[in-house]
């Protein structure tokens, strides 16, 4: 929530370097009490370069590749009738470290269904599968850098690390933005949950201020009466830098 | 001080990143239009080439749960961006340079269906070796990994780009070197990842 209480004024225009990754926001590679990250992480310390055209181009989205109902989890599955669970939306915005929109990122989304088991082959829990509920979506955020989607609440489910470990309900966040250097995948948690507070996955986050910043707040605000409660999720992505005083990334060497 | 706002932490994918980022993975169809391996059509303009390989844990086992994304510039080395300025390059409308592939399941193979990338202009005008860009995530990662492949056939390239000679350890450089091979007509680079241990490949910090 501190996000959005910034009162920051930025240039509109950036198409210069992104700052910095400021790696203590972020969980270390090797996170031992997430034990898959033990044989996953590398050794070597990651080696910093400088951006270049590769680092600060990105993959361009246009609205014409997603289908009608991309952003709607309730009905881009229903075979049968509507999919059994808590009708939900989720929405917020998708800003750079200034306080800049990000415009036209691509936010996909993925989750488990009300039971919390997920349409997927390899997941073999007890939770019963929706046959109207396929747990995957895709929106655009537009000119504010504002996306929503439509989706029922995901379960919390059981998972093999510790002999009793349990993820809190949550929706799987992957962020495309306007430069290589922001991709981003996260995790999005609902306010109120016990199991947040042990989860081995959340925890490999080592500040509790950015763990704040993975929780949705119910906001009434954006529900409809007799339908659907909201959630709002803001999202911030690197910032972007103004290339005043400097044309480094393409250009001639001063 | 000016404050800045804070990068929203990064979690694992996890082990159902298929389906969000690639459902007819996970085993259902559910998009019309499916983010995919293949990024060169008919239409376009370069040498057609196959990116492949596997990813190793640090106990020298498959992973067979990883996505990767690639982005590359097109043939004559432009990327499809309006922030790619280079004179005189031209985008090839039938190329983004965006590509996203799964391991298999079994294998724990994966591959790109795209186009040999052109010279790009680095830093300073200085000019870098033909590199695709890759993005891995997986169950186990934190972070997604940011790493670069070039090719074993542009020695002279590869010896003068400035990204690779910013890794200190010259043996390293060879972890991001993809080896062509010739299959049937087609041309096979091939790019194993070594997540953890002997022959680690390079991540960077970008």
């Amino acid at each position: 929530m501190t996000s959005l209480a910034m009162p920051i004024l930025a240039p509109a225009a950036a198409d210069g370097e992104y700052l910095m990754r400021d790696t203590t926001s972020h969980p270390p590679a090797l996170a031992p009490g997430y034990k898959t990250s033990v044989l996953r992480s590398p050794r070597n310390a990651l080696i910093s370069i400088p951006q270049t055209l590769s680092e600060v181009t990105a993959p361009v989205f246009s609205a014409d590749e997603l289908g009608a109902l991309d952003g709607d989890l309730i009905r881009n599955y229903a075979k049968t009738g509507m999919p059994i669970g808590e009708r939900t939306i989720v929405h917020g915005f998708v800003r750079d470290q200034l306080g800049r929109p990000v415009k036209n990122a691509l936010v996909e989304v993925w989750q488990a269904n009300a039971s919390g088991r997920y349409r997927h082959k390899k997941d073999q829990y007890l939770g019963a599968l929706d046959p109207n509920f396929g747990g995957c979506g895709r929106v655009l955020t537009d000119e504010h850098g504002h996306y929503v989607f439509r989706t029922i609440k995901p379960g919390p489910y059981p998972w093999r690390n510790r002999i009793n470990d349990w993820r809190p309900a949550h929706i799987h966040f992957g962020l495309s933005g306007n430069g290589w250097a922001q991709r981003l995948i996260t995790q999005m948690y609902f306010e109120g949950d016990p199991l947040m507070a042990t989860c081995p996955i959340i925890r490999t986050i080592p500040d509790e201020e950015q763990i704040r910043g993975l929780i949705a707040h119910l906001d009434m605000g954006a529900t409809v009466p007799l339908d659907s409660r909201a959630f709002r999720f803001d999202i911030v992505l690197r910032g972007q830098r103004a290339t005043w005083f400097e044309n480094t990334l393409q250009g001639e060497a001063r | 001080m000016i404050p800045l706002l804070r990068e929203t932490a990064s979690q694992t994918a996890g082990p159902y990143v298929h389906i969000g980022l690639a459902p007819k993975a996970a085993g259902f169809d559910i998009f019309e239009n499916n983010f995919g391996h293949v990024l060169a059509t008919p239409e376009t303009q370069g040498e057609r080439i196959t990116i492949e390989g596997r990813v190793f844990d640090g106990s020298d086992t498959l992973v067979r749960d990883v996505l990767l994304e690639i982005w590359q510039a097109n043939a004559v080395g432009r990327y499809a961006h309006a922030a790619d300025r280079q004179p005189g390059k031209q985008v090839d409308p039938s190329f983004r340079g965006w590509g996203r592939a799964c391991t298999d399941f079994e294998t724990g193979v994966w591959s790109f269906e795209t186009v040999k990338p052109g010279v790009v202009a680095g830093r300073g005008g200085v000019p870098m070796a033909p590199h695709v860009n890759l993005w891995i995530v997986a169950r186990g990662i934190n972070v997604g990994l940011n790493t670069r492949l070039y090719f074993d056939d542009e020695a002279q390239a590869n010896a003068a780009d400035p990204v690779l000679n910013l890794i200190e350890w010259e043996e390293r450089r060879k972890t991001l070197i993809a080896r062509r091979e010739q299959r049937g007509g087609n041309a096979v680079y091939k790019f194993d990842i070594r997540l953890q241990g002997e022959g680690e490949t390079v991540f960077f910090d970008v």
